[in-house]
């Protein structure tokens, strides 16, 4: 079904001779050891890195919106670089309304024992689109999920956007952005009775079902209702 | 083998010197009600590590009848709500305390439950009390076992005054539109606290 397991060692790439980790002293605010990484991007990808900083020893970068997904998958896939762990896919929002929108992927390599945080602009009034990852790390599926969910941004490419943490017919909006009231849109009364109007049963459809080859254990009219593409409940 | 039979109870016997007494009925119903609570923990939160204290052996919940818990809504009397609700939970608690056969009661265990607490937001209900009805409400932060015992006591207190001919004690009522003991959720919107201190508030729309 899949591919052998084989174990990421990490600092493996770093050869015999590589310092044992230690936990790094004395990391100044700003400035200090950049990345290597991002030489090499700005090496292959010429003009895509709009900004580089160090902060407290972690290197960000921000590149193009429309970019993102080649540079990404060049640092997953180029030996030299091998970033191999997706950590964290996740958003920004600043108080300040004239300042843009991040998505931010946090990306780690193993074998380099590096961390690289990339982050893309999203400028006020543009439009939503990201591009997704979800190709490149399957990690991706429940973060990017979990990001549109929160804060209304559409991943291109991910094969199942929905709603996360907040049920599939919440009709609020998108709970971290700035502009969402701290106790939702509608009154309590209403909040309720949407909430209660949701068939706690309504949260499978048939691919996920058959998944967890639990399909042939439901009720024949549930089945039914699979079987014409309905989700169940709904 | 060197046993004698047992000797066959003559009428006399049973109706001589037995001991009896007379009581209302609803009193030794009760009695026996209130001294075999079976809980069912529906534990979210913080709250439920405190009960989970509570049933172990320091504090002990058997004392009061609950040597059994019920992790099945169907073999449960007493649903203790320990923790938040956020409303994604909601239909499924309803659910599970319209699983849970008559006569059924209902502890509402820690602030987050009872009011929905320190969650003043867009994700937790403020309060159980707007989903299921409540018998008795333990405040906390969770609630020290101690406190949890005292809600149970009280709730015992409760079920022992219990009349079985109050019929409408074990109604359950759902909300029907055509009643006139309606309150549409506009109405209650503006009857209701004008609430948020935010922007950007909007009502129901209904």
């Amino acid at each position: 079904m899949s591919a052998s397991f084989s174990p990421v060692i990490a600092g493996s790439a770093l050869g015999p001779n590589a310092p044992a980790p230690a936990t790094p002293r004395n990391v100044p605010n700003r400035g200090g050891a950049m990345n290597p990484t991002v030489d090499a991007i700005r090496a292959r990808f010429s003009g895509a890195v709009q900004r580089a900083d160090v902060v407290w020893g972690e290197t960000t970068i921000v590149v193009d919106r429309a970019r993102v997904h080649d540079i990404i998958l060049w640092l997953h896939d180029d030996p030299s670089q091998s970033y191999n762990y997706l950590s964290d896919v996740t958003a920004v929002e600043f108080r300040d309304l004239e300042q843009p929108l991040e998505v931010v992927w946090h990306l780690r390599s193993l074998p380099y024992r590096r961390f690289l945080r990339v982050k893309v602009l999203i400028e006020k009034g543009s439009s939503m689109d990201v591009p997704s990852v979800w190709d490149i790390y399957k990690a991706a599926d429940w973060l990017e999920r979990e990001c549109y969910d929160m804060f209304g941004i559409t991943f291109s490419g991910h094969p199942d956007l929905r709603r996360l943490l907040m049920w599939e017919q919440y009709k609020e909006g998108y709970p971290l952005r700035k502009d969402f009231p701290l106790r939702g849109r509608f009154s309590r009364s209403e909040q309720l009775r949407q909430a209660l109007a949701a068939n706690p049963e309504a949260r499978y459809s048939k691919e996920e079902l058959s998944i967890a080859d639990a399909f042939e254990d439901l009720p024949v009219d549930m089945r039914r209702r699979l079987d014409t593409g309905e989700r169940t409940g709904e | 083998m060197g046993l004698s039979p047992r000797p066959e109870p003559s009428f006399t016997e049973l109706t001589g010197d037995e001991p009896w007494m007379t009581t209302k009925l609803d009193a030794f119903v009760n009695w026996g009600r209130k001294n075999s609570l079976w809980p069912m923990p529906f534990g979210t939160a913080c709250c439920a590590i405190e009960f989970m204290a509570s049933a172990a052996s320091k504090y002990d919940l058997a004392r009061f009848g609950m040597e059994r818990q019920a992790f099945s809504p169907r073999q449960a009397d007493l649903l203790i709500c320990a923790g938040r609700v956020p409303f994604k939970l909601a239909p499924v608690l309803r659910r599970i305390w319209q699983q849970m056969p008559q006569p059924k009661w209902c502890i509402s265990m820690g602030a987050c439950a009872s009011s929905g607490g320190m969650f003043d937001n867009y994700a937790v209900v403020q309060g159980i009390d707007s989903i299921i009805p409540v018998d008795v409400y333990v405040p906390g932060c969770p609630p020290r076992p101690e406190g949890l015992l005292y809600g149970i006591m009280m709730l015992q207190k409760k079920v022992s005054n219990e009349r079985m001919s109050d019929k409408t004690l074990r109604n359950e009522m759902e909300p029907d539109p055509k009643s006139q003991l309606y309150i549409p959720p506009s109405v209650i919107d503006e009857v209701s606290e004008p609430f948020g201190n935010s922007v950007h508030q909007t009502r129901s729309g209904l």
